[in-house]
This record gives C-alpha cells, structure tokens and sequence, in this order.
C-alpha cells in the first residue's frame, strides 16, 4: 500500500531530514512511527501526501509514485488519503459541521448524501452535539477528534496521524487509540507517528523508529501488527534496509 | 451543482460583509471604464458628424464682379465637361442676395444697400475622391478665367477627421492603461482576500481540493466586482451624458440644429459589460494563479 525505496530528503537549509529510508506497509495494516522529535516523521508523512517531494528514492502509495506526482494529479491522490494534522489545521471560520463538510464539498459531493456523512464522522468520534458550535470552542481532545472525523469523512483507504495524541492527557490518548483501532478493523490502512510511550505500550503494533533521518531496524520483541479480516493481503513487514 | 451555488452565494455574502469597501472598489473600476468609454461615446459622435458633412464635399466658386453673362456661360459649360465634376449649381448674385434677405433677418441692412455685393458664384459638386484630389481640383478651378476665389468648403472637416483619428489612438491607449489598472485593482483585491482566507486555502489542498475548486469563488468575485464597475461605468456615462444634451440641446436650437450626442449603442453598452466582466475574472485568475504556484510542492 505505501513503500519507501531508499528515500532520501534534503531541506534547502542544508539539514538531512530522511536518510536512505526504506520500508513497506501492507494493505490494512497498523503502524507506529516514532522517534525523538526533529527525526523526520514528520517529513515522512509530508513525502506520502506529497505536501513534500523526496530528492531521492521513490515513494509508492497504491503502486503510484507520488514523488513525481503532476500538480494536477495532487488532489486526486489526496482525497485516497485521510491525514490527521499535527496543528490540527481546522478553520476557525466555520462550525464543526462545515469543518467536515470541506472535503465533500471538495470532491463535489452530493449535497443531501454529504449531510448524512458528516453526521456519521462526527457521531463516529463522538461530536455529534456540537456539530454547530464553532471548533475554537472546543478542548483540545475534540478538537484533536474533530480532525479525526474530517479526515474519515471521505471514508479514505489510508490514514495518516502525525502526533494524533500530542498534547493530550493519557485518557484522551486512549480515547483516540480507540478510534484508530476500530478503523484498523474495518480494513484501513494506518501509519500513526508518535512519541508517545504510553500508546507505544501497546507491543502488538508494527513500530519504525527514526533516528536522526535514518531508519532503526525493528527491534526484536516488537512484531508487525496483524493485517485485518478485511485486508486479505499479507503483511509483509518492513524491508529492512 | 448546489456546492458551486452555495459558493456564490458565498461570494456574494463576502461582498456585503463590507459594503463600503466592495462599493469604494466597484467605484473605483466604474471611474476608469468611464473615462475612455465617455471619450469613445464624444468621439463616435463628432465621427458621425464628420462623416455627414464630408460624405458631399463641395467647392464653392466666386466669380469676379466684373463678369459677363457670356463669361458665366463659358465657365459653366467648362465646369460640367471637367471629368473630376460630377454636378455644378449657380447661384446668381440676386439669387444670392434674396436668399441672405430671407434667412440672416438682415432685410433691413440689405435693403439700405445701393447694389448688390455679392459676386455670381457656382457651387460645384466633385465626384467623390481624396481629400487630396480635392485639394488639386480646388486649385486648378481657382485659375479658371473670372474666377476670384476658389473654396473647399469641407477643407475643416478633413482637418477634424485627421483630428478624430488622433482622438481615436488617444481613446486606445488610455483605454489599455485604465484596462491594465482594473486587472490590477482587481489582482490588489483578491491578494487581500486570499490572505485572509489562506487557512483555508491550505487546508482545501491538502485534503484534495483541485486548483479549479480554489481559484472558482475568486474568480466569481473578481468577475461579479468588474461587472458591477462596468455597470458603474454605463451609469456614469448615462447619466454625464443625460447633463451634457441638455445643455448641448440648448445650444443648437441657436444654430437651428437638431444634434445631441447619442448615447451608448445597446452592443456598445453589452461590450462595456462583458469587457469589464472579463478584466474582473482576468486579475482574480492571475492573483490566485500567482498564490497557487507559490504553494506548489518543492
């Protein structure tokens, strides 16, 4: 579903955010990206969403090299991709409502049917009540699901978090590892960066480490997570470079 | 379909949140379409006038005073076989002097008179031709015998149509600058707008959203802000023009005419429209165009 092949990115400052990185996620599985922060996890999601493009290597999302992407094929990529940002990136000039209505509104959506998605992602992550209220009212944990339902509500193949629980208490944090893990079982592709010992606790998730831009070799203990029923393709872990 | 509704309504919600600004802007665009399209209107009447007056170009001929009938006779049957005239007229001095009696209201004077000071003349109608070979006709009958004066009477309206031309580069260049500004108030107004809304801009495009999607409800503005200027535009002329006649009305009835500047031709008035419509989408187009290449993936 997503592979790196010995990606390599650069930043015109000079500093090296990804070395030779290269790994493979199958179809419906579970991943943890992690590392201190300034290790390039961020980077990485940015090269799946191509919001960046590596100077090197390739990156294959759906068998697609999405490094050398057209402009014009961008969003078409995009709307596949469902990505949590870490600055949440909601707007603040509308309500919840119409904050998960834009990607619909985007894809040209029909109006009637987009209403009953947007009910649907806001009920999935437990906003439904306060579809009218304007996001800068919320707590940082609902804003954090609000982002989540924004991102779900184009029922995307792939997900992508960058720092989902960041700031929040370890009871959120449980809260929102429940959310991803209810999207795992429905088959859904999920590459989560953290740091975050205590949802990396959990041993049964596939773990890639970044450190200083370069990919640690899983260490021993910590497995790929089981692909769901609905995946019927096989993990094929990471390819260790 | 409801989405690119509910866009511009959107569009237009943005413009009445700040009336003053929206309306300063539309202002604005409305004084620079108006100048050179109240030019173009000035112009297309003076042309008509021109072209009325030049389209029966005529030499007028004053004989000397001390010509003979014999001598009328000759340079009449002169005159008719010259192969560049296409008709000629005379116009006997008694003829003449009744006609100046009935016409200036200067009957009185004229009777006081003990003769008549007015020459025989022909009035000759070349056939039509340059302004040129007019001009060699002029002098060539200026030589003929017992001619005193020789007379283009349309000689003015070739200098005016020389003049219109002139008037006409005039009206193109200042119409391309002003056109250029209106690009550029519009380009100036949408920058301003994709500033306040790049958040969101942002966001559209990495959640997918195609640059078409993200240029539309600018483009919507700029098209909906250069139309309503050139609608300005048509109301400022309209009603400049509504002023001038009345005053210009007033004016001829002294010279016993009937002109008045004629308004904007409806085809000249959809063109106006259409052309600021256009200038609007252009410079929206060119601001978003610039902003979204500046956010392109590197």
């Amino acid at each position: 579903m997503i592979k790196f092949n010995q990606v390599h990115k650069r930043y015109p400052a000079g500093n090296h955010a990804l070395k030779n990185v290269s790994f493979e996620i199958a179809k419906g599985e579970m991943v943890f990206l992690t590392g201190h922060s300034g290790a390039g996890k961020s980077t990485l999601l940015k090269l799946i969403a191509a919001i960046e493009r590596p100077n090197l290597g390739s990156v294959l999302v759906n068998n697609q090299n999405v490094g050398v992407l057209k402009g014009r094929a961008l969003p078409y990529l995009r709307r596949n991709l469902g990505i949590i940002f870490q600055d949440h990136k909601l707007l603040f000039d509308r309500n919840v409502f119409d904050n998960v209505m834009l990607p619909l509104q985007i894809c040209g959506f029909d109006y009637r049917e987009s209403h009953k998605r947007v009910r649907a992602a806001l009920d999935k992550v437990g906003l439904l009540r306060r579809e009218k209220s304007n996001p800068i009212a919320l707590s940082g944990g609902e804003q954090q699901r609000l982002c989540i339902a924004r991102a779900i509500v184009n029922r995307p193949t792939i997900l992508l978090a960058d720092e989902p629980t960041g700031n929040l208490d370890a009871a959120y944090a449980q809260e929102i590892m429940a959310i991803f893990k209810s999207f795992h079982q429905v088959g859904v592709t999920l590459l989560i960066s953290t740091h975050d010992s205590s949802v990396l606790r959990d041993t049964k998730v596939r773990t890639l480490e970044l450190r200083d831009g370069e990919l640690q070799t899983a260490s021993p203990g910590v497995r790929g997570a089981e692909p769901s029923e609905a995946a019927n393709r096989e993990a094929s872990g990471g390819s260790q470079a | 379909m409801r989405h690119a509704l509910a866009q511009s309504i959107d569009v237009l919600r943005r413009m009445f949140s700040s009336p003053l600004a929206a309306f300063l802007n539309v202002l604005v665009i409305g004084i620079a379409l108006s100048l050179p399209t109240g030019m173009y209107v000035v112009l297309n009447n003076a042309q008509g006038l021109v072209a009325q007056i030049s389209d029966t170009p005529q030499i007028s001929l004053f004989l000397s005073m001390n010509a003979k009938t014999g001598d009328v006779d000759a340079l009449r049957n002169q005159l008719t076989q010259h192969s560049a005239i296409a008709r000629v007229e005379f116009v006997a001095r008694n003829q003449a002097l009744e006609q100046l009696k009935q016409s200036s209201g200067l009957a009185d004077v004229i009777g006081g008179l003990d003769h008549n000071p007015l020459p025989d003349a022909f009035v000759v109608y070349p056939k039509p031709g340059e302004a040129k070979a007019l001009d060699a006709l002029r002098s060539e009958l200026a030589k003929f015998p017992k001619v005193e004066l020789a007379q283009l009477d349309s000689a003015w309206a070739y200098k005016l149509e020389a003049l219109l031309k002139f008037g006409r580069t005039a009206v193109l260049i200042l119409a391309s600058l002003l056109s250029l500004a209106l690009v550029a108030i519009t380009f100036n107004t949408i920058r301003l707008q994709i500033l306040t809304r790049r958040d969101e801009i942002e966001v559209s495009k990495l959640i997918g959203a195609t640059n078409g999607f993200i240029r539309r409800p600018f483009l919507y503005f700029g098209a909906a802000q250069g139309l309503l200027g050139g609608i300005m535009a048509w109301l400022i002329i309209s009603l400049s023009l509504l002023l001038l006649n009345h005053q210009i009305k007033a004016l001829s009835e002294l010279y016993a005419s009937q002109f008045v500047l004629q308004p904007l031709s409806p085809g000249d008035s959809l063109s106006l429209l259409l052309f600021s419509l256009y200038l609007g989408w252009l410079g929206a187009w060119l601001s978003v165009a610039r902003y979204l290449s500046q956010i392109e993936p590197r």
